[in-house]
Protein backbone atom coordinates (compact mmCIF):
# COMPACT_ATOMS: atom_id res chain seq x y z
CA UNK A 1 0.00 0.00 0.00
CA UNK A 2 2.82 2.61 1.27
CA UNK A 3 5.10 1.39 -1.67
CA UNK A 4 2.15 1.99 -4.04
CA UNK A 5 1.48 5.11 -2.93
CA UNK A 6 5.29 6.14 -3.22
CA UNK A 7 5.45 5.04 -6.73
CA UNK A 8 1.92 6.37 -7.45
CA UNK A 9 3.58 9.95 -5.89
CA UNK A 10 7.08 9.37 -8.28
CA UNK A 11 5.60 8.84 -11.25
CA UNK A 12 3.42 12.01 -11.21
CA UNK A 13 5.83 14.19 -9.36
CA UNK A 14 6.24 16.45 -12.36
CA UNK A 15 2.57 16.61 -13.26
CA UNK A 16 2.00 17.67 -9.56
CA UNK A 17 4.65 20.29 -9.40
CA UNK A 18 2.96 21.84 -13.17
CA UNK A 19 0.31 21.81 -11.45
CA UNK A 20 1.35 23.72 -7.69
CA UNK A 21 2.84 26.83 -10.00
CA UNK A 22 -0.16 26.84 -12.18
CA UNK A 23 -2.28 27.17 -8.82
CA UNK A 24 0.03 29.68 -7.23
CA UNK A 25 0.12 31.47 -10.73
CA UNK A 26 -3.80 31.43 -10.89
CA UNK A 27 -4.07 32.91 -7.66
CA UNK A 28 -1.41 35.64 -7.69
CA UNK A 29 -2.15 37.02 -10.92
CA UNK A 30 -5.98 37.15 -9.04
CA UNK A 31 -4.73 38.82 -5.98
CA UNK A 32 -2.74 41.32 -7.80
CA UNK A 33 -5.22 42.24 -10.43
CA UNK A 34 -7.82 42.31 -7.51
CA UNK A 35 -5.03 44.81 -5.24
CA UNK A 36 -4.73 46.99 -8.06
CA UNK A 37 -8.44 47.63 -8.62
CA UNK A 38 -9.71 47.56 -5.36
CA UNK A 39 -7.36 49.54 -3.28
CA UNK A 40 -8.11 52.65 -5.20
CA UNK A 41 -12.00 52.06 -5.67
CA UNK A 42 -11.82 51.38 -1.71
CA UNK A 43 -10.54 55.30 -1.52
CA UNK A 44 -12.71 56.88 -4.02
CA UNK A 45 -15.62 55.29 -1.82
CA UNK A 46 -14.50 57.10 1.27
CA UNK A 47 -14.98 60.18 -0.46
CA UNK A 48 -18.48 59.04 -1.16
CA UNK A 49 -20.05 57.76 2.01
CA UNK A 50 -23.66 57.21 0.56
CA UNK A 51 -22.49 55.21 -2.54
CA UNK A 52 -21.05 53.37 -0.10
CA UNK A 53 -23.02 51.79 2.01
CA UNK A 54 -25.07 50.70 -1.23
CA UNK A 55 -21.91 49.02 -2.63
CA UNK A 56 -20.66 47.50 0.65
CA UNK A 57 -24.08 45.84 1.02
CA UNK A 58 -23.64 44.66 -2.21
CA UNK A 59 -20.75 43.24 -1.78
CA UNK A 60 -22.16 41.43 1.28
CA UNK A 61 -24.57 39.72 -0.41
CA UNK A 62 -21.99 38.62 -3.29
CA UNK A 63 -20.19 37.24 -0.87
CA UNK A 64 -22.64 34.61 0.56
CA UNK A 65 -22.75 33.08 -3.05
CA UNK A 66 -20.72 29.58 -2.70
CA UNK A 67 -17.62 29.15 -4.75
CA UNK A 68 -18.82 26.78 -7.34
CA UNK A 69 -22.25 28.56 -7.70
CA UNK A 70 -20.35 31.68 -8.69
CA UNK A 71 -18.44 29.34 -11.33
CA UNK A 72 -21.37 28.01 -12.98
CA UNK A 73 -23.09 31.05 -13.46
CA UNK A 74 -20.40 32.92 -14.85
CA UNK A 75 -19.54 30.27 -17.07
CA UNK A 76 -22.23 30.99 -20.00
CA UNK A 77 -21.11 34.47 -19.93
CA UNK A 78 -17.24 33.52 -19.83
CA UNK A 79 -16.59 29.93 -21.14
CA UNK A 80 -14.73 27.18 -20.34
CA UNK A 81 -10.95 27.51 -19.08
CA UNK A 82 -7.95 29.40 -17.38
CA UNK A 83 -9.00 33.00 -18.27
CA UNK A 84 -13.09 32.32 -16.75
CA UNK A 85 -11.21 30.73 -13.43
CA UNK A 86 -8.79 34.13 -13.25
CA UNK A 87 -11.91 36.69 -13.79
CA UNK A 88 -14.25 34.86 -11.18
CA UNK A 89 -11.28 34.59 -8.86
CA UNK A 90 -10.32 38.39 -9.54
CA UNK A 91 -13.77 39.33 -8.75
CA UNK A 92 -13.88 37.87 -5.82
CA UNK A 93 -10.35 39.03 -4.82
CA UNK A 94 -11.63 42.45 -5.22
CA UNK A 95 -14.26 41.96 -2.29
CA UNK A 96 -11.96 41.61 1.17
CA UNK A 97 -9.51 44.18 -0.23
CA UNK A 98 -12.00 46.71 -0.96
CA UNK A 99 -13.98 46.49 2.23
CA UNK A 100 -10.95 46.60 4.17
CA UNK A 101 -9.55 49.37 2.05
CA UNK A 102 -12.39 51.25 2.94
CA UNK A 103 -12.94 50.53 6.88
CA UNK A 104 -9.45 50.77 7.48
CA UNK A 105 -9.36 54.53 5.93
CA UNK A 106 -12.81 55.30 7.79
CA UNK A 107 -11.82 54.10 10.81
CA UNK A 108 -8.35 56.23 10.88
CA UNK A 109 -9.21 58.07 14.30
CA UNK A 110 -10.47 61.86 13.38
CA UNK A 111 -7.90 63.48 15.90
CA UNK A 112 -5.20 62.48 13.02
CA UNK A 113 -6.72 63.86 10.02
CA UNK A 114 -7.90 67.23 11.43
CA UNK A 115 -4.25 67.44 12.52
CA UNK A 116 -2.75 66.94 9.20
CA UNK A 117 -5.70 69.76 8.06
CA UNK A 118 -4.65 71.84 10.66
CA UNK A 119 -0.41 71.41 9.51
CA UNK A 120 -1.85 72.50 6.42
CA UNK A 121 -2.28 69.25 4.35
CA UNK A 122 -4.61 69.25 1.60
CA UNK A 123 -6.75 66.02 0.84
CA UNK A 124 -4.48 64.12 -1.43
CA UNK A 125 -1.52 65.06 1.25
CA UNK A 126 -3.75 63.86 4.28
CA UNK A 127 -4.38 60.46 2.08
CA UNK A 128 -1.09 59.81 1.07
CA UNK A 129 0.70 60.71 4.49
CA UNK A 130 -1.77 59.86 7.13
CA UNK A 131 -4.95 57.93 6.39
CA UNK A 132 -3.13 54.88 3.66
CA UNK A 133 -0.22 54.73 6.06
CA UNK A 134 -2.72 53.93 9.06
CA UNK A 135 -5.03 51.86 7.33
CA UNK A 136 -2.13 49.98 5.76
CA UNK A 137 -2.38 46.90 8.30
CA UNK A 138 -6.34 46.47 7.84
CA UNK A 139 -5.96 46.72 3.73
CA UNK A 140 -2.60 44.44 4.14
CA UNK A 141 -4.93 42.23 6.35
CA UNK A 142 -7.64 42.20 3.92
CA UNK A 143 -4.76 41.35 1.38
CA UNK A 144 -4.32 38.40 3.34
CA UNK A 145 -7.94 37.29 3.62
CA UNK A 146 -8.62 37.71 -0.04
CA UNK A 147 -5.43 35.80 -0.80
CA UNK A 148 -6.27 32.44 1.55
CA UNK A 149 -9.79 32.97 -0.25
CA UNK A 150 -8.58 32.25 -3.36
CA UNK A 151 -6.26 29.89 -3.50
CA UNK A 152 -9.41 27.56 -1.87
CA UNK A 153 -11.31 28.87 -4.77
CA UNK A 154 -8.93 28.17 -7.12
CA UNK A 155 -8.93 24.12 -6.50
CA UNK A 156 -12.86 24.22 -6.73
CA UNK A 157 -11.91 26.36 -10.34
CA UNK A 158 -10.55 23.13 -11.78
CA UNK A 159 -13.96 22.20 -12.36
CA UNK A 160 -14.37 24.48 -15.21
CA UNK A 161 -10.75 23.82 -16.29
CA UNK A 162 -9.10 26.19 -14.16
CA UNK A 163 -6.13 23.69 -13.87
CA UNK A 164 -3.81 23.98 -10.88
CA UNK A 165 -4.14 21.35 -8.02
CA UNK A 166 -7.75 21.00 -8.03
CA UNK A 167 -6.77 19.47 -11.37
CA UNK A 168 -4.82 16.91 -8.99
CA UNK A 169 -7.49 16.68 -6.38
CA UNK A 170 -10.51 15.82 -9.11
CA UNK A 171 -8.34 13.33 -10.93
CA UNK A 172 -8.03 11.33 -7.77
CA UNK A 173 -11.44 11.80 -6.59
CA UNK A 174 -12.52 10.49 -10.30
CA UNK A 175 -9.99 7.68 -9.67
CA UNK A 176 -11.33 7.17 -5.85
CA UNK A 177 -7.53 7.07 -5.97
CA UNK A 178 -6.99 8.85 -2.39
CA UNK A 179 -2.79 9.34 -3.13
CA UNK A 180 -3.71 11.46 -6.18
CA UNK A 181 -6.28 13.12 -4.41
CA UNK A 182 -4.16 13.74 -0.92
CA UNK A 183 -1.21 14.85 -3.64
CA UNK A 184 -3.63 17.60 -4.14
CA UNK A 185 -4.93 18.62 -0.98
CA UNK A 186 -2.10 18.34 0.99
CA UNK A 187 0.13 20.52 -1.05
CA UNK A 188 -3.09 23.05 -1.32
CA UNK A 189 -3.34 23.27 2.08
CA UNK A 190 0.09 24.48 2.52
CA UNK A 191 0.19 26.47 0.42
CA UNK A 192 -2.69 28.45 1.87
CA UNK A 193 -1.45 28.30 5.44
CA UNK A 194 1.78 29.38 4.35
CA UNK A 195 0.46 32.37 2.36
CA UNK A 196 -1.66 33.44 5.01
CA UNK A 197 1.22 33.25 7.71
CA UNK A 198 3.60 35.93 5.38
CA UNK A 199 1.20 38.21 4.91
CA UNK A 200 -0.09 37.69 8.11
CA UNK A 201 3.75 39.02 9.33
CA UNK A 202 3.68 41.65 6.50
CA UNK A 203 0.08 42.93 8.08
CA UNK A 204 2.32 43.41 11.32
CA UNK A 205 5.12 44.93 9.98
CA UNK A 206 2.66 47.70 8.26
CA UNK A 207 1.96 49.46 11.52
CA UNK A 208 3.50 52.26 11.40
CA UNK A 209 6.99 52.46 13.65
CA UNK A 210 5.87 55.15 16.19
CA UNK A 211 2.41 53.01 17.08
CA UNK A 212 4.34 50.02 17.26
CA UNK A 213 4.28 48.53 21.05
CA UNK A 214 6.08 45.83 22.79
CA UNK A 215 4.17 43.07 21.78
CA UNK A 216 2.92 44.06 18.92
CA UNK A 217 5.61 43.39 16.15
CA UNK B 1 -40.53 19.75 -7.50
CA UNK B 2 -40.28 16.94 -4.97
CA UNK B 3 -36.82 16.63 -5.42
CA UNK B 4 -36.05 19.76 -5.79
CA UNK B 5 -37.50 20.22 -2.00
CA UNK B 6 -36.13 17.09 -0.53
CA UNK B 7 -32.37 18.01 -2.01
CA UNK B 8 -33.26 21.67 -0.21
CA UNK B 9 -34.04 20.14 2.68
CA UNK B 10 -30.63 17.54 2.75
CA UNK B 11 -29.13 20.80 2.39
CA UNK B 12 -29.88 22.28 5.20
CA UNK B 13 -29.87 19.71 7.28
CA UNK B 14 -26.16 19.19 6.18
CA UNK B 15 -25.32 22.03 7.23
CA UNK B 16 -27.23 22.42 10.11
CA UNK B 17 -25.91 19.11 11.31
CA UNK B 18 -21.97 20.59 11.07
CA UNK B 19 -22.68 23.57 12.57
CA UNK B 20 -24.90 22.26 15.78
CA UNK B 21 -21.78 20.06 16.47
CA UNK B 22 -19.67 22.66 16.16
CA UNK B 23 -21.68 25.08 18.38
CA UNK B 24 -21.95 22.53 21.03
CA UNK B 25 -17.99 21.54 21.20
CA UNK B 26 -16.91 25.30 20.35
CA UNK B 27 -19.37 26.91 23.10
CA UNK B 28 -17.14 24.59 25.49
CA UNK B 29 -14.08 25.26 24.02
CA UNK B 30 -14.58 28.79 24.21
CA UNK B 31 -15.98 28.45 27.69
CA UNK B 32 -12.64 26.76 28.77
CA UNK B 33 -10.42 29.24 27.37
CA UNK B 34 -12.06 32.23 29.13
CA UNK B 35 -10.93 29.89 32.22
CA UNK B 36 -7.38 29.05 31.13
CA UNK B 37 -6.43 32.35 29.01
CA UNK B 38 -3.03 30.66 28.53
CA UNK B 39 -4.59 28.21 26.29
CA UNK B 40 -6.28 30.55 24.24
CA UNK B 41 -3.38 31.76 22.25
CA UNK B 42 -2.48 28.17 21.12
CA UNK B 43 -5.84 27.00 20.72
CA UNK B 44 -7.12 29.72 18.45
CA UNK B 45 -4.11 29.41 16.50
CA UNK B 46 -5.05 26.29 15.65
CA UNK B 47 -8.58 26.47 14.88
CA UNK B 48 -7.39 29.55 12.58
CA UNK B 49 -5.15 27.16 10.62
CA UNK B 50 -7.63 24.52 10.42
CA UNK B 51 -9.89 27.25 9.02
CA UNK B 52 -7.63 28.36 6.36
CA UNK B 53 -7.54 24.95 4.60
CA UNK B 54 -9.43 25.27 1.15
CA UNK B 55 -12.46 23.97 0.99
CA UNK B 56 -12.19 21.31 -1.51
CA UNK B 57 -8.55 20.22 0.14
CA UNK B 58 -10.41 20.01 3.89
CA UNK B 59 -13.13 17.62 2.13
CA UNK B 60 -10.70 15.47 0.06
CA UNK B 61 -8.63 15.31 3.20
CA UNK B 62 -12.09 14.08 5.43
CA UNK B 63 -12.52 11.50 2.64
CA UNK B 64 -9.49 9.93 3.44
CA UNK B 65 -11.32 8.89 6.73
CA UNK B 66 -14.88 9.37 6.25
CA UNK B 67 -15.73 8.01 3.10
CA UNK B 68 -18.05 9.22 0.14
CA UNK B 69 -21.03 10.54 1.13
CA UNK B 70 -22.50 13.29 4.00
CA UNK B 71 -20.53 12.40 6.81
CA UNK B 72 -17.22 13.83 5.19
CA UNK B 73 -19.87 16.79 4.84
CA UNK B 74 -20.72 17.43 8.23
CA UNK B 75 -16.95 17.19 9.11
CA UNK B 76 -15.71 19.67 7.43
CA UNK B 77 -18.14 22.07 8.65
CA UNK B 78 -17.72 21.06 11.74
CA UNK B 79 -14.13 22.25 11.44
CA UNK B 80 -14.88 25.24 9.84
CA UNK B 81 -17.14 26.64 11.93
CA UNK B 82 -15.55 26.17 15.11
CA UNK B 83 -12.95 29.55 14.41
CA UNK B 84 -16.46 31.64 14.42
CA UNK B 85 -17.87 30.17 17.30
CA UNK B 86 -14.97 29.35 19.53
CA UNK B 87 -13.45 32.86 18.96
CA UNK B 88 -16.90 34.79 19.18
CA UNK B 89 -17.96 32.45 22.69
CA UNK B 90 -14.52 33.62 24.07
CA UNK B 91 -14.37 37.20 23.02
CA UNK B 92 -17.92 37.72 23.83
CA UNK B 93 -17.15 36.40 27.16
CA UNK B 94 -14.16 38.62 27.70
CA UNK B 95 -16.04 41.26 26.55
CA UNK B 96 -18.46 41.23 29.41
CA UNK B 97 -18.29 44.41 31.98
CA UNK B 98 -16.70 43.37 34.70
CA UNK B 99 -19.54 44.80 37.02
CA UNK B 100 -21.77 42.73 35.73
CA UNK B 101 -19.57 39.58 36.76
CA UNK B 102 -18.89 41.10 40.31
CA UNK B 103 -22.62 41.97 40.92
CA UNK B 104 -23.63 38.46 40.30
CA UNK B 105 -20.46 37.31 42.54
CA UNK B 106 -22.19 40.31 45.24
CA UNK B 107 -25.34 38.12 44.53
CA UNK B 108 -23.88 35.05 45.78
CA UNK B 109 -23.81 33.21 42.80
CA UNK B 110 -21.22 30.79 42.44
CA UNK B 111 -18.85 29.75 39.41
CA UNK B 112 -21.35 27.92 37.34
CA UNK B 113 -23.87 30.25 38.25
CA UNK B 114 -22.18 33.06 36.65
CA UNK B 115 -21.44 31.31 33.46
CA UNK B 116 -25.19 30.01 32.94
CA UNK B 117 -26.89 32.94 34.47
CA UNK B 118 -24.61 35.77 33.35
CA UNK B 119 -21.99 35.23 31.49
CA UNK B 120 -23.62 32.83 28.45
CA UNK B 121 -26.88 34.76 27.95
CA UNK B 122 -24.17 38.18 27.69
CA UNK B 123 -22.10 36.26 24.85
CA UNK B 124 -25.47 35.47 23.18
CA UNK B 125 -25.47 38.27 20.45
CA UNK B 126 -21.64 37.57 19.93
CA UNK B 127 -22.28 33.85 19.27
CA UNK B 128 -25.21 34.44 16.64
CA UNK B 129 -22.80 36.25 14.48
CA UNK B 130 -20.50 33.35 14.83
CA UNK B 131 -23.36 31.27 14.04
CA UNK B 132 -24.32 33.09 11.11
CA UNK B 133 -20.44 33.21 9.11
CA UNK B 134 -20.79 29.58 9.96
CA UNK B 135 -24.09 29.02 8.46
CA UNK B 136 -23.19 30.46 5.00
CA UNK B 137 -20.20 29.14 5.01
CA UNK B 138 -21.63 25.76 5.21
CA UNK B 139 -24.53 25.83 2.21
CA UNK B 140 -20.92 26.58 0.19
CA UNK B 141 -19.11 23.40 1.38
CA UNK B 142 -21.89 21.32 1.02
CA UNK B 143 -22.23 22.43 -2.47
CA UNK B 144 -18.48 21.36 -3.26
CA UNK B 145 -19.17 18.40 -0.99
CA UNK B 146 -21.08 17.09 -4.31
CA UNK B 147 -17.45 15.96 -5.71
CA UNK B 148 -17.05 13.36 -2.42
CA UNK B 149 -20.52 11.97 -2.74
CA UNK B 150 -22.58 14.46 -0.96
CA UNK B 151 -26.40 15.23 -1.40
CA UNK B 152 -28.06 18.40 -1.22
CA UNK B 153 -28.58 21.28 -4.10
CA UNK B 154 -24.58 20.73 -5.18
CA UNK B 155 -25.80 18.06 -7.48
CA UNK B 156 -28.05 20.83 -9.35
CA UNK B 157 -25.13 22.95 -9.72
CA UNK B 158 -22.68 20.41 -10.92
CA UNK B 159 -24.58 18.69 -13.33
CA UNK B 160 -25.44 22.22 -14.84
CA UNK B 161 -21.80 22.84 -15.59
CA UNK B 162 -21.21 19.41 -16.29
CA UNK B 163 -23.65 19.65 -19.46
CA UNK B 164 -23.63 23.51 -19.50
CA UNK B 165 -27.63 23.10 -18.51
CA UNK B 166 -28.45 26.53 -17.26
CA UNK B 167 -31.56 25.31 -16.17
CA UNK B 168 -30.23 22.51 -14.37
CA UNK B 169 -27.30 24.95 -12.66
CA UNK B 170 -30.14 27.24 -11.58
CA UNK B 171 -32.49 25.20 -10.23
CA UNK B 172 -29.66 24.38 -7.95
CA UNK B 173 -27.79 27.87 -7.21
CA UNK B 174 -31.14 30.49 -6.99
CA UNK B 175 -32.61 28.02 -3.38
CA UNK B 176 -28.96 27.76 -2.33
CA UNK B 177 -28.55 31.45 -3.01
CA UNK B 178 -31.98 32.13 -1.37
CA UNK B 179 -31.17 30.41 1.48
CA UNK B 180 -27.60 31.81 1.99
CA UNK B 181 -29.16 35.35 1.82
CA UNK B 182 -32.17 34.52 4.41
CA UNK B 183 -29.91 32.96 6.88
CA UNK B 184 -27.96 36.59 6.88
CA UNK B 185 -30.80 38.50 6.79
CA UNK B 186 -32.77 36.39 9.42
CA UNK B 187 -29.57 35.91 12.04
CA UNK B 188 -28.31 39.53 11.43
CA UNK B 189 -31.97 40.38 12.82
CA UNK B 190 -31.86 38.73 15.57
CA UNK B 191 -28.22 39.39 16.64
CA UNK B 192 -29.20 42.91 16.30
CA UNK B 193 -32.75 42.22 18.74
CA UNK B 194 -30.46 40.75 21.22
CA UNK B 195 -27.94 43.73 21.17
CA UNK B 196 -30.57 46.00 21.82
CA UNK B 197 -32.27 43.61 24.31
Amino acid sequence: MMNKSIAILQKNWPLLQTAFLEHIQISFFAVAIGIIISVPLGILLTRMPRLAKRVMAVMGILQTVPSMVMFGLLLPVTGIGKPTAVIVLTVYSILPILRNTYTGITEVPAGYTEAATGMGMNSLQTLFRVELPLALPVIVTGIRLSSVYIISWATVAAIIGGGGLGDVIYTGLDRYNHTIVLMGAIPASLLAIATSFVIGRLARLAIPKGLRREGNV
Amino acid sequence: MFELLQRAAVHLLISLSGVVLAMVVGVVIGVILTRVPKLAGPVIGVVEVLQTIPSLAMLSILLVFFGLGNMTAVMAIFFYSLLPIVRNTYIGILALELALLEAGRGMGMNSLQILFQVELPGAIPVIVSGLRISLITAYGIVTIAVLVGGGGLGRYVYRGIQMSDMTMLFTGAIPICLMAFLTDLFLNRLEQKLLHR
